[in-house]
Protein backbone atom coordinates (compact mmCIF):
# COMPACT_ATOMS: atom_id res chain seq x y z
CA UNK A 1 0.00 0.00 0.00
CA UNK A 2 0.90 3.53 -0.79
CA UNK A 3 1.62 6.11 1.71
CA UNK A 4 -1.43 7.95 -0.24
CA UNK A 5 -3.91 5.01 0.10
CA UNK A 6 -2.77 4.45 3.69
CA UNK A 7 -4.04 7.99 4.42
CA UNK A 8 -7.07 7.31 2.70
CA UNK A 9 -7.92 4.33 4.73
CA UNK A 10 -7.01 5.62 7.87
CA UNK A 11 -9.05 8.49 7.45
CA UNK A 12 -12.43 6.15 6.22
CA UNK A 13 -11.77 4.34 9.37
CA UNK A 14 -12.34 7.38 11.37
CA UNK A 15 -15.14 8.69 10.00
CA UNK A 16 -17.36 5.42 10.28
CA UNK A 17 -16.86 1.92 8.04
CA UNK A 18 -18.90 2.63 5.42
CA UNK A 19 -17.60 5.37 3.08
CA UNK A 20 -20.07 6.82 0.91
CA UNK A 21 -18.30 6.98 -2.46
CA UNK A 22 -15.19 4.52 -2.71
CA UNK A 23 -12.89 4.07 -5.57
CA UNK A 24 -10.42 1.42 -5.61
CA UNK A 25 -7.86 0.27 -7.41
CA UNK A 26 -9.66 1.93 -10.65
CA UNK A 27 -7.96 2.30 -13.85
CA UNK A 28 -9.85 3.59 -17.10
CA UNK A 29 -8.95 2.70 -20.79
CA UNK A 30 -10.66 3.99 -23.60
CA UNK A 31 -10.58 2.16 -26.55
CA UNK A 32 -10.11 4.75 -29.64
CA UNK A 33 -9.36 4.45 -33.35
CA UNK A 34 -7.05 1.83 -35.00
CA UNK A 35 -7.16 -0.60 -31.61
CA UNK A 36 -5.00 1.97 -29.90
CA UNK A 37 -6.06 2.04 -26.47
CA UNK A 38 -5.68 5.25 -24.42
CA UNK A 39 -5.50 4.79 -20.54
CA UNK A 40 -6.97 7.95 -18.66
CA UNK A 41 -6.61 6.91 -15.13
CA UNK A 42 -4.38 4.48 -13.89
CA UNK A 43 -4.66 2.65 -10.07
CA UNK A 44 -6.56 5.49 -8.51
CA UNK A 45 -7.83 4.88 -5.27
CA UNK A 46 -9.72 7.57 -3.13
CA UNK A 47 -13.01 7.46 -0.51
CA UNK A 48 -15.28 9.95 0.35
CA UNK A 49 -16.83 9.25 4.25
CA UNK A 50 -19.96 9.56 4.42
CA UNK A 51 -21.02 13.34 5.06
CA UNK A 52 -17.59 14.15 3.85
CA UNK A 53 -16.78 17.17 1.17
CA UNK A 54 -13.69 16.22 -0.92
CA UNK A 55 -12.37 18.18 -3.77
CA UNK A 56 -10.53 16.83 -6.65
CA UNK A 57 -8.14 19.14 -8.09
CA UNK A 58 -6.11 18.64 -11.32
CA UNK A 59 -4.39 19.84 -15.05
CA UNK A 60 -7.51 19.91 -18.13
CA UNK A 61 -7.54 16.41 -19.22
CA UNK A 62 -6.10 14.36 -16.03
CA UNK A 63 -9.37 12.43 -15.87
CA UNK A 64 -11.37 14.30 -13.15
CA UNK A 65 -14.80 13.88 -15.25
CA UNK A 66 -13.87 10.27 -16.01
CA UNK A 67 -13.73 9.44 -12.21
CA UNK A 68 -17.17 11.24 -11.24
CA UNK A 69 -18.48 9.61 -14.39
CA UNK A 70 -17.38 5.85 -12.67
CA UNK A 71 -18.68 7.28 -9.29
CA UNK A 72 -21.80 7.96 -10.91
CA UNK A 73 -22.10 4.47 -12.47
CA UNK A 74 -22.34 5.72 -16.05
CA UNK A 75 -19.19 4.34 -17.01
CA UNK A 76 -17.39 0.83 -15.79
CA UNK A 77 -13.83 1.05 -14.57
CA UNK A 78 -11.67 -1.39 -17.11
CA UNK A 79 -10.06 -2.88 -13.87
CA UNK A 80 -10.88 -1.66 -10.30
CA UNK A 81 -13.69 -1.47 -8.54
CA UNK A 82 -16.01 1.29 -7.35
CA UNK A 83 -18.81 0.79 -4.58
CA UNK A 84 -21.35 3.09 -2.77
CA UNK A 85 -22.08 2.53 0.71
CA UNK A 86 -20.13 -0.70 0.77
CA UNK A 87 -21.86 -1.75 -1.84
CA UNK A 88 -20.43 -2.78 -5.36
CA UNK A 89 -21.77 -0.37 -8.21
CA UNK A 90 -22.79 -2.25 -10.80
CA UNK A 91 -25.05 0.21 -13.35
CA UNK A 92 -26.60 3.66 -12.08
CA UNK A 93 -25.41 4.81 -8.77
CA UNK A 94 -29.24 5.89 -7.34
CA UNK A 95 -27.84 7.43 -3.80
CA UNK A 96 -25.75 9.81 -6.27
CA UNK A 97 -26.97 13.66 -7.81
CA UNK A 98 -24.75 14.86 -10.64
CA UNK A 99 -23.83 17.84 -11.68
CA UNK A 100 -22.55 17.69 -15.24
CA UNK A 101 -19.91 19.80 -16.40
CA UNK A 102 -21.65 20.04 -19.93
CA UNK A 103 -24.77 21.42 -20.12
CA UNK A 104 -27.42 19.06 -19.35
CA UNK A 105 -30.58 20.75 -19.05
CA UNK A 106 -33.39 19.73 -20.64
CA UNK A 107 -33.79 22.53 -23.70
CA UNK A 108 -37.16 21.40 -24.54
CA UNK A 109 -38.47 22.34 -20.55
CA UNK A 110 -38.43 25.74 -19.00
CA UNK A 111 -36.31 26.05 -15.86
CA UNK A 112 -38.97 25.61 -13.63
CA UNK A 113 -40.11 22.34 -15.24
CA UNK A 114 -36.77 21.33 -15.35
CA UNK A 115 -35.83 21.33 -11.62
CA UNK A 116 -39.41 20.01 -10.89
CA UNK A 117 -39.11 16.93 -12.94
CA UNK A 118 -36.74 15.01 -10.55
CA UNK A 119 -39.49 14.68 -7.96
CA UNK A 120 -41.84 14.06 -10.61
CA UNK A 121 -39.81 11.34 -12.09
CA UNK A 122 -39.98 10.05 -8.27
CA UNK A 123 -43.74 10.22 -8.15
CA UNK A 124 -44.32 13.84 -6.91
CA UNK A 125 -47.36 15.43 -7.65
CA UNK A 126 -46.81 18.05 -10.18
CA UNK A 127 -48.45 20.81 -8.25
CA UNK A 128 -46.22 20.03 -4.90
CA UNK A 129 -43.00 19.19 -7.12
CA UNK A 130 -43.77 22.89 -8.83
CA UNK A 131 -44.26 24.15 -5.95
CA UNK A 132 -41.13 23.12 -4.61
CA UNK A 133 -39.20 23.89 -7.63
CA UNK A 134 -40.12 27.58 -7.58
CA UNK A 135 -38.59 27.25 -3.55
CA UNK A 136 -35.59 26.22 -5.05
CA UNK A 137 -35.02 28.43 -8.24
CA UNK A 138 -35.26 31.39 -5.36
CA UNK A 139 -32.68 30.12 -3.84
CA UNK A 140 -30.64 29.63 -6.40
CA UNK A 141 -31.44 33.66 -7.40
CA UNK A 142 -33.55 32.60 -9.96
CA UNK A 143 -36.99 33.13 -8.60
CA UNK A 144 -38.13 35.40 -11.27
CA UNK A 145 -36.83 33.24 -14.13
CA UNK A 146 -38.96 30.32 -13.94
CA UNK A 147 -40.68 30.22 -17.44
CA UNK A 148 -37.28 30.66 -19.25
CA UNK A 149 -36.34 28.39 -21.56
CA UNK A 150 -32.35 27.18 -20.87
CA UNK A 151 -31.16 29.06 -24.18
CA UNK A 152 -33.08 32.48 -23.12
CA UNK A 153 -30.34 31.83 -19.82
CA UNK A 154 -26.91 32.93 -19.64
CA UNK A 155 -24.05 30.08 -19.18
CA UNK A 156 -23.87 30.56 -14.93
CA UNK A 157 -27.63 30.61 -14.78
CA UNK A 158 -27.61 27.37 -16.12
CA UNK A 159 -25.47 25.83 -14.03
CA UNK A 160 -27.39 26.98 -10.80
CA UNK A 161 -30.67 25.97 -12.76
CA UNK A 162 -28.97 22.67 -12.92
CA UNK A 163 -27.80 23.00 -9.25
CA UNK A 164 -31.64 23.25 -8.17
CA UNK A 165 -32.51 19.99 -10.26
CA UNK A 166 -29.72 17.79 -8.37
CA UNK A 167 -30.21 19.41 -5.18
CA UNK A 168 -34.18 19.18 -4.92
CA UNK A 169 -34.17 15.26 -5.45
CA UNK A 170 -31.95 15.50 -1.80
CA UNK A 171 -29.71 13.02 -2.66
CA UNK A 172 -27.12 11.06 -0.34
CA UNK A 173 -23.97 11.87 -2.56
CA UNK A 174 -23.31 15.10 -4.62
CA UNK A 175 -21.17 14.77 -7.75
CA UNK A 176 -19.98 18.21 -9.03
CA UNK A 177 -18.09 18.53 -12.19
CA UNK A 178 -17.15 22.45 -11.60
CA UNK A 179 -20.32 23.91 -11.12
CA UNK A 180 -19.27 27.27 -10.44
CA UNK A 181 -17.39 27.30 -13.69
CA UNK A 182 -18.51 29.61 -15.53
CA UNK A 183 -19.58 31.98 -12.99
CA UNK A 184 -18.30 34.88 -12.16
CA UNK A 185 -16.27 35.63 -8.70
CA UNK A 186 -19.10 36.73 -6.61
CA UNK A 187 -21.64 34.57 -7.51
CA UNK A 188 -18.90 31.96 -6.96
CA UNK A 189 -18.49 32.89 -3.74
CA UNK A 190 -22.17 33.65 -3.01
CA UNK A 191 -23.34 30.16 -4.87
CA UNK A 192 -20.27 28.59 -2.64
CA UNK A 193 -21.69 29.42 0.35
CA UNK A 194 -24.81 28.06 -0.73
CA UNK A 195 -23.68 24.90 -1.32
CA UNK A 196 -21.86 25.13 2.58
CA UNK A 197 -25.20 26.27 3.87
CA UNK A 198 -27.15 23.32 2.37
CA UNK A 199 -23.97 20.80 3.35
CA UNK A 200 -24.00 21.59 6.76
CA UNK A 201 -27.57 21.12 6.85
CA UNK A 202 -27.73 17.91 6.60
CA UNK A 203 -24.18 16.76 5.32
CA UNK A 204 -24.14 14.77 2.24
CA UNK A 205 -21.07 13.07 0.87
CA UNK A 206 -19.98 15.76 -1.55
CA UNK A 207 -17.35 14.81 -5.06
CA UNK A 208 -16.67 18.03 -6.08
CA UNK A 209 -14.05 19.23 -9.19
CA UNK A 210 -12.73 22.21 -9.72
CA UNK A 211 -9.60 23.59 -11.61
CA UNK A 212 -9.74 26.34 -8.66
CA UNK A 213 -7.21 25.08 -5.56
CA UNK A 214 -8.73 28.13 -3.58
CA UNK A 215 -12.03 27.11 -3.62
CA UNK A 216 -11.18 23.50 -3.32
CA UNK A 217 -9.61 24.21 0.06
CA UNK A 218 -12.32 26.81 0.92
CA UNK A 219 -15.36 24.27 0.28
CA UNK A 220 -13.66 20.99 1.04
CA UNK A 221 -12.65 18.80 4.18
CA UNK A 222 -10.05 17.21 1.72
CA UNK A 223 -8.18 17.81 -1.10
CA UNK A 224 -7.13 15.57 -4.06
CA UNK A 225 -4.77 16.12 -6.63
CA UNK A 226 -4.34 14.51 -9.89
CA UNK A 227 -0.98 14.36 -11.93
CA UNK A 228 -1.31 14.85 -15.39
CA UNK A 229 -2.77 12.27 -17.84
CA UNK A 230 -1.93 10.80 -19.80
CA UNK A 231 -2.64 7.58 -16.73
CA UNK A 232 -3.21 10.14 -14.38
CA UNK A 233 -3.21 8.97 -10.84
CA UNK A 234 -4.02 10.81 -7.40
CA UNK A 235 -0.50 12.25 -6.02
CA UNK A 236 -1.80 13.84 -3.24
CA UNK A 237 -4.31 13.90 -0.47
CA UNK A 238 -4.57 16.70 2.15
CA UNK A 239 -6.83 17.12 5.01
CA UNK A 240 -7.77 20.66 5.57
CA UNK A 241 -8.41 21.60 9.32
CA UNK A 242 -10.10 24.87 8.87
CA UNK A 243 -12.83 25.73 11.25
CA UNK A 244 -16.63 25.32 10.07
CA UNK A 245 -19.09 26.86 9.20
CA UNK A 246 -16.91 28.70 7.19
CA UNK A 247 -17.69 31.81 4.86
CA UNK A 248 -16.06 31.51 1.78
CA UNK A 249 -14.54 35.27 1.44
CA UNK A 250 -13.49 35.06 5.35
CA UNK A 251 -11.59 31.80 5.02
CA UNK A 252 -9.26 32.87 2.67
CA UNK A 253 -8.36 35.53 5.06
CA UNK A 254 -6.98 32.79 7.81
CA UNK A 255 -3.14 32.19 7.56
CA UNK A 256 -3.60 28.09 7.91
CA UNK A 257 -5.64 28.58 4.51
CA UNK A 258 -2.33 30.36 2.99
CA UNK A 259 0.23 27.92 4.39
CA UNK A 260 -1.95 24.75 2.80
CA UNK A 261 -2.55 26.72 -0.22
CA UNK A 262 1.34 27.28 -0.50
CA UNK A 263 1.77 23.68 0.01
CA UNK A 264 -0.96 21.60 -2.43
CA UNK A 265 0.17 24.56 -5.16
CA UNK A 266 3.82 23.78 -4.66
CA UNK A 267 2.60 19.70 -5.90
CA UNK A 268 -0.01 21.05 -8.51
CA UNK A 269 2.10 23.68 -10.11
CA UNK A 270 4.31 21.24 -12.09
CA UNK A 271 1.31 19.06 -13.04
CA UNK A 272 0.07 21.73 -14.89
CA UNK A 273 2.99 22.26 -16.89
CA UNK A 274 3.10 18.68 -17.31
CA UNK A 275 -0.50 18.44 -18.63
CA UNK A 276 -0.45 21.61 -21.46
CA UNK A 277 3.07 19.39 -22.49
CA UNK A 278 1.43 15.81 -22.86
CA UNK A 279 -1.53 17.53 -24.67
CA UNK A 280 1.27 19.10 -27.55
CA UNK A 281 1.11 22.78 -25.81
CA UNK A 282 3.89 24.90 -25.46
CA UNK B 1 -34.69 45.37 -43.45
CA UNK B 2 -38.21 46.11 -41.50
CA UNK B 3 -41.51 44.53 -42.38
CA UNK B 4 -43.56 47.18 -44.41
CA UNK B 5 -40.80 47.72 -46.76
CA UNK B 6 -39.88 43.76 -47.02
CA UNK B 7 -43.79 43.54 -47.62
CA UNK B 8 -43.41 45.94 -50.54
CA UNK B 9 -40.75 44.50 -52.20
CA UNK B 10 -42.17 41.18 -52.33
CA UNK B 11 -45.26 42.65 -53.90
CA UNK B 12 -43.17 44.47 -56.15
CA UNK B 13 -41.87 41.56 -57.46
CA UNK B 14 -44.66 40.26 -58.32
CA UNK B 15 -46.03 43.21 -60.18
CA UNK B 16 -43.03 43.75 -62.37
CA UNK B 17 -43.10 39.86 -63.12
CA UNK B 18 -47.01 40.35 -64.38
CA UNK B 19 -46.17 43.27 -66.04
CA UNK B 20 -43.30 41.99 -68.27
CA UNK B 21 -45.60 39.09 -68.61
CA UNK B 22 -48.68 41.55 -70.12
CA UNK B 23 -46.40 43.59 -72.03
CA UNK B 24 -44.68 40.38 -73.48
CA UNK B 25 -48.15 39.19 -74.34
CA UNK B 26 -49.75 42.07 -75.49
CA UNK B 27 -47.84 44.37 -77.10
CA UNK B 28 -47.24 43.89 -80.78
CA UNK B 29 -43.92 43.65 -81.98
CA UNK B 30 -44.52 43.39 -85.97
CA UNK B 31 -47.82 42.90 -85.89
CA UNK B 32 -47.97 39.94 -83.33
CA UNK B 33 -47.12 39.98 -79.58
CA UNK B 34 -43.33 38.54 -78.41
CA UNK B 35 -45.30 35.79 -76.94
CA UNK B 36 -48.16 34.87 -78.60
CA UNK B 37 -51.02 34.40 -75.84
CA UNK B 38 -51.92 30.91 -77.50
CA UNK B 39 -48.95 29.63 -75.93
CA UNK B 40 -48.85 31.96 -72.53
CA UNK B 41 -52.28 33.47 -71.91
CA UNK B 42 -52.13 37.05 -70.20
CA UNK B 43 -52.39 37.77 -67.27
CA UNK B 44 -56.00 39.09 -67.67
CA UNK B 45 -57.35 36.19 -69.10
CA UNK B 46 -56.17 34.34 -66.24
CA UNK B 47 -57.17 36.71 -63.57
CA UNK B 48 -61.04 36.33 -65.27
CA UNK B 49 -60.51 33.14 -65.20
CA UNK B 50 -59.63 32.92 -61.49
CA UNK B 51 -62.38 35.10 -60.81
CA UNK B 52 -65.01 33.35 -62.77
CA UNK B 53 -64.12 30.09 -60.60
CA UNK B 54 -64.67 31.32 -57.39
CA UNK B 55 -67.76 33.74 -58.50
CA UNK B 56 -69.17 30.26 -59.91
CA UNK B 57 -67.87 28.35 -56.90
CA UNK B 58 -66.93 25.32 -59.12
CA UNK B 59 -63.21 25.64 -57.33
CA UNK B 60 -64.36 24.95 -53.91
CA UNK B 61 -65.06 21.65 -54.55
CA UNK B 62 -61.87 20.71 -55.93
CA UNK B 63 -59.23 22.56 -53.36
CA UNK B 64 -61.10 20.78 -50.91
CA UNK B 65 -60.45 17.80 -52.32
CA UNK B 66 -57.12 18.54 -52.58
CA UNK B 67 -56.70 19.99 -49.15
CA UNK B 68 -58.57 16.54 -48.07
CA UNK B 69 -56.26 14.50 -49.89
CA UNK B 70 -53.12 16.37 -48.21
CA UNK B 71 -53.92 16.22 -45.24
CA UNK B 72 -55.41 12.68 -45.14
CA UNK B 73 -51.71 12.01 -46.06
CA UNK B 74 -49.62 14.27 -43.82
CA UNK B 75 -51.27 12.57 -40.99
CA UNK B 76 -51.26 9.04 -41.83
CA UNK B 77 -47.16 9.67 -42.65
CA UNK B 78 -46.27 11.28 -40.26
CA UNK B 79 -47.76 8.37 -37.71
CA UNK B 80 -46.62 6.05 -39.68
CA UNK B 81 -42.95 7.66 -39.85
CA UNK B 82 -43.05 8.43 -36.18
CA UNK B 83 -43.78 5.20 -35.08
CA UNK B 84 -41.33 3.33 -37.47
CA UNK B 85 -38.47 6.52 -36.76
CA UNK B 86 -38.72 5.73 -33.03
CA UNK B 87 -39.00 1.62 -33.32
CA UNK B 88 -35.68 2.07 -35.73
CA UNK B 89 -34.01 3.51 -33.33
CA UNK B 90 -34.66 2.30 -30.39
CA UNK B 91 -33.83 -1.09 -31.70
CA UNK B 92 -30.61 -0.56 -33.75
CA UNK B 93 -30.55 -4.44 -35.02
CA UNK B 94 -34.05 -3.84 -36.83
CA UNK B 95 -32.61 -0.84 -38.45
CA UNK B 96 -29.44 -2.43 -39.42
CA UNK B 97 -31.70 -5.48 -41.04
CA UNK B 98 -34.05 -2.98 -42.64
CA UNK B 99 -31.76 0.00 -43.92
CA UNK B 100 -31.09 -1.43 -47.22
CA UNK B 101 -34.60 -1.66 -47.94
CA UNK B 102 -35.48 1.68 -46.42
CA UNK B 103 -32.80 3.22 -48.74
CA UNK B 104 -33.91 1.32 -51.63
CA UNK B 105 -37.66 2.61 -51.30
CA UNK B 106 -36.98 5.82 -50.60
CA UNK B 107 -34.91 6.44 -53.72
CA UNK B 108 -37.85 5.38 -55.73
CA UNK B 109 -39.67 7.53 -57.38
CA UNK B 110 -42.46 7.70 -56.40
CA UNK B 111 -44.52 8.49 -59.92
CA UNK B 112 -43.63 5.26 -60.96
CA UNK B 113 -46.24 4.00 -57.77
CA UNK B 114 -48.79 6.40 -58.68
CA UNK B 115 -50.30 3.43 -61.66
CA UNK B 116 -50.47 0.96 -59.03
CA UNK B 117 -51.83 2.71 -56.35
CA UNK B 118 -54.63 3.70 -59.01
CA UNK B 119 -55.35 0.00 -59.45
CA UNK B 120 -54.81 -0.78 -55.90
CA UNK B 121 -57.35 2.37 -54.26
CA UNK B 122 -59.25 3.16 -57.53
CA UNK B 123 -59.64 7.15 -58.76
CA UNK B 124 -60.95 8.47 -55.66
CA UNK B 125 -58.89 10.14 -52.84
CA UNK B 126 -57.38 7.35 -51.67
CA UNK B 127 -54.94 6.35 -54.54
CA UNK B 128 -53.75 10.25 -54.32
CA UNK B 129 -53.20 9.88 -50.49
CA UNK B 130 -50.91 6.53 -50.75
CA UNK B 131 -48.71 8.77 -53.23
CA UNK B 132 -48.57 11.80 -50.20
CA UNK B 133 -48.14 8.87 -47.31
CA UNK B 134 -45.20 7.54 -49.19
CA UNK B 135 -43.00 10.82 -50.24
CA UNK B 136 -44.31 12.77 -46.32
CA UNK B 137 -43.02 9.39 -44.84
CA UNK B 138 -39.87 9.03 -45.25
CA UNK B 139 -39.23 12.80 -44.11
CA UNK B 140 -40.95 12.28 -41.26
CA UNK B 141 -39.19 8.79 -40.82
CA UNK B 142 -35.58 10.27 -40.77
CA UNK B 143 -36.14 12.79 -38.87
CA UNK B 144 -37.45 11.03 -35.88
CA UNK B 145 -34.82 8.46 -36.27
CA UNK B 146 -32.22 11.28 -36.21
CA UNK B 147 -33.64 12.83 -33.44
CA UNK B 148 -34.30 10.09 -30.90
CA UNK B 149 -30.00 9.09 -32.18
CA UNK B 150 -29.21 12.69 -32.02
CA UNK B 151 -29.95 13.30 -28.33
CA UNK B 152 -27.59 14.85 -26.39
CA UNK B 153 -25.57 12.05 -24.28
CA UNK B 154 -25.19 14.80 -21.46
CA UNK B 155 -28.37 15.67 -21.36
CA UNK B 156 -29.92 11.62 -21.39
CA UNK B 157 -27.12 10.61 -19.11
CA UNK B 158 -29.08 13.53 -16.60
CA UNK B 159 -32.48 12.06 -17.15
CA UNK B 160 -30.91 8.51 -15.90
CA UNK B 161 -29.31 9.84 -12.83
CA UNK B 162 -32.27 12.09 -12.35
CA UNK B 163 -34.12 8.72 -11.97
CA UNK B 164 -36.46 8.88 -15.58
CA UNK B 165 -37.29 5.03 -16.11
CA UNK B 166 -37.45 4.03 -19.65
CA UNK B 167 -41.09 5.23 -20.13
CA UNK B 168 -40.38 8.33 -18.44
CA UNK B 169 -37.15 8.36 -20.70
CA UNK B 170 -39.53 8.11 -23.81
CA UNK B 171 -41.66 10.91 -22.65
CA UNK B 172 -39.32 13.43 -21.64
CA UNK B 173 -36.64 12.94 -23.64
CA UNK B 174 -36.53 11.14 -27.07
CA UNK B 175 -39.75 12.18 -27.75
CA UNK B 176 -39.69 16.13 -27.48
CA UNK B 177 -36.31 15.36 -29.46
CA UNK B 178 -37.91 13.96 -32.29
CA UNK B 179 -40.21 16.06 -32.15
CA UNK B 180 -38.41 19.10 -32.56
CA UNK B 181 -36.58 16.98 -35.64
CA UNK B 182 -40.30 16.62 -37.41
CA UNK B 183 -41.32 19.92 -36.54
CA UNK B 184 -37.99 21.43 -38.21
CA UNK B 185 -39.54 19.30 -41.47
CA UNK B 186 -42.93 20.58 -40.95
CA UNK B 187 -42.35 22.64 -44.04
CA UNK B 188 -41.07 20.21 -46.32
CA UNK B 189 -43.37 17.25 -45.14
CA UNK B 190 -46.87 19.51 -45.94
CA UNK B 191 -44.96 20.72 -49.07
CA UNK B 192 -45.05 16.70 -49.89
CA UNK B 193 -48.15 16.29 -48.88
CA UNK B 194 -49.91 18.67 -51.18
CA UNK B 195 -47.92 17.32 -54.42
CA UNK B 196 -48.83 14.03 -53.67
CA UNK B 197 -52.14 15.31 -53.76
CA UNK B 198 -51.49 17.12 -56.73
CA UNK B 199 -49.25 14.72 -58.68
CA UNK B 200 -51.85 12.10 -58.39
CA UNK B 201 -54.48 13.95 -59.46
CA UNK B 202 -52.86 15.12 -62.50
CA UNK B 203 -52.65 11.02 -63.55
CA UNK B 204 -55.92 10.54 -63.08
CA UNK B 205 -58.79 11.70 -61.10
CA UNK B 206 -62.28 13.27 -61.24
CA UNK B 207 -61.19 16.42 -58.92
CA UNK B 208 -58.82 18.09 -57.25
CA UNK B 209 -56.21 21.27 -58.58
CA UNK B 210 -54.30 18.79 -60.22
CA UNK B 211 -57.23 17.17 -62.15
CA UNK B 212 -58.50 21.32 -63.60
CA UNK B 213 -54.78 21.79 -64.69
CA UNK B 214 -54.98 18.52 -66.67
CA UNK B 215 -58.43 19.26 -67.91
CA UNK B 216 -57.42 22.54 -69.33
CA UNK B 217 -53.92 21.01 -70.79
CA UNK B 218 -56.37 18.41 -72.62
CA UNK B 219 -58.12 20.95 -74.39
CA UNK B 220 -55.02 23.88 -74.85
CA UNK B 221 -56.91 25.84 -72.46
CA UNK B 222 -53.47 27.60 -71.57
CA UNK B 223 -55.67 30.45 -69.70
CA UNK B 224 -57.01 27.96 -67.40
CA UNK B 225 -53.57 25.94 -66.66
CA UNK B 226 -51.91 28.97 -65.60
CA UNK B 227 -55.23 29.92 -63.60
CA UNK B 228 -54.97 26.52 -61.75
CA UNK B 229 -50.97 27.27 -61.13
CA UNK B 230 -51.72 30.39 -59.80
CA UNK B 231 -54.86 28.61 -57.34
CA UNK B 232 -52.12 26.27 -56.14
CA UNK B 233 -49.40 28.47 -55.62
CA UNK B 234 -52.04 30.87 -53.47
CA UNK B 235 -52.82 27.38 -51.98
CA UNK B 236 -49.93 26.08 -50.67
CA UNK B 237 -48.58 29.69 -49.46
CA UNK B 238 -51.43 30.07 -46.82
CA UNK B 239 -51.33 26.05 -45.87
CA UNK B 240 -47.43 27.20 -45.60
CA UNK B 241 -48.05 29.91 -43.37
CA UNK B 242 -50.20 28.01 -41.17
CA UNK B 243 -47.41 25.20 -40.58
CA UNK B 244 -45.38 28.82 -39.63
CA UNK B 245 -47.90 29.36 -37.04
CA UNK B 246 -48.57 26.20 -35.53
CA UNK B 247 -44.31 25.94 -35.79
CA UNK B 248 -44.02 29.01 -33.69
CA UNK B 249 -45.88 27.45 -31.33
CA UNK B 250 -44.57 24.60 -30.81
CA UNK B 251 -40.96 25.14 -30.99
CA UNK B 252 -40.54 28.26 -28.59
CA UNK B 253 -37.90 26.51 -26.74
CA UNK B 254 -35.80 26.71 -29.66
CA UNK B 255 -33.30 29.57 -29.99
CA UNK B 256 -34.32 31.20 -33.09
CA UNK B 257 -31.89 34.08 -34.86
CA UNK B 258 -34.77 36.50 -34.60
CA UNK B 259 -34.84 36.53 -31.07
CA UNK B 260 -33.42 39.68 -29.82
CA UNK B 261 -35.93 41.95 -32.26
CA UNK B 262 -38.36 43.42 -29.59
N1 LIG C 1 -15.02 8.72 -24.49
C1 LIG C 1 -13.70 8.99 -24.52
N2 LIG C 1 -12.92 8.41 -25.46
C2 LIG C 1 -11.59 8.66 -25.49
N3 LIG C 1 -10.95 9.46 -24.64
C3 LIG C 1 -11.67 10.06 -23.68
C4 LIG C 1 -13.08 9.86 -23.57
N4 LIG C 1 -13.54 10.58 -22.53
C5 LIG C 1 -12.46 11.22 -22.03
N5 LIG C 1 -11.34 10.90 -22.71
C6 LIG C 1 -9.97 11.37 -22.43
O1 LIG C 1 -9.70 11.09 -21.08
C7 LIG C 1 -8.98 12.15 -20.49
C8 LIG C 1 -9.70 12.63 -19.25
O2 LIG C 1 -10.90 13.31 -19.62
P1 LIG C 1 -11.79 14.06 -18.56
O3 LIG C 1 -12.98 14.59 -19.26
O4 LIG C 1 -12.04 13.17 -17.41
O5 LIG C 1 -10.82 15.25 -18.14
P2 LIG C 1 -11.05 16.33 -17.00
O6 LIG C 1 -10.03 16.10 -15.95
O7 LIG C 1 -12.46 16.36 -16.57
O8 LIG C 1 -10.66 17.66 -17.78
P3 LIG C 1 -11.32 19.13 -17.64
O9 LIG C 1 -10.79 19.72 -16.39
O10 LIG C 1 -10.81 19.84 -18.84
O11 LIG C 1 -12.80 18.96 -17.63
C9 LIG C 1 -8.83 13.21 -21.55
O12 LIG C 1 -7.52 13.14 -22.06
C10 LIG C 1 -9.84 12.85 -22.60
O13 LIG C 1 -9.35 13.18 -23.87
MG1 LIG D 1 -13.99 17.59 -16.85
Amino acid sequence: MTGVQQAIAANAAVRGAMPAVALDDVTISFRMAGNHVYTAVKRASLSVADGEFVSIVGPTGCGKSTLLNVAAGLLAPSSGKASIFGRALAGLNRQAGYLFQADALFPWKTAIDNVAIGLETANVASKLAHDRAQDWLKRVGLGSFGARYPHMLSGGQRKRVGLAQVLIRNPKILLMDEPFGPLDAQTRQIMGNLLLDRWSADRKAVLFVTHDLEEAIALSDRVVIMSAGPAARIIGDWTVNLPRPRDISEVKLDPAFHALHREIWQKLKDEVIKGYAQTGGG
Amino acid sequence: MNRVTLIALQALVAIVSILIWYLLTTIPVDGKPLFPPFFFSTPLDVAERIVKWFSEGTIWRHLWITLAEAMLAFVLGSLGGVLVGFWFARQPRVAAVFDPYVKAVNALPRIVLAPIFTLWFGLGIWSKVALGVTLVFFIVFFNVYQGVKEVSPTVLANARMLGMNERQLMRHVYWPSALSWMFSSLHTSVGFAVVGAVVGEYLGSAAGLGYIILQAEMTFDIAGVFAGMFVLAAFVIVIDTMVTLVERRLLVWRPAAAETRA
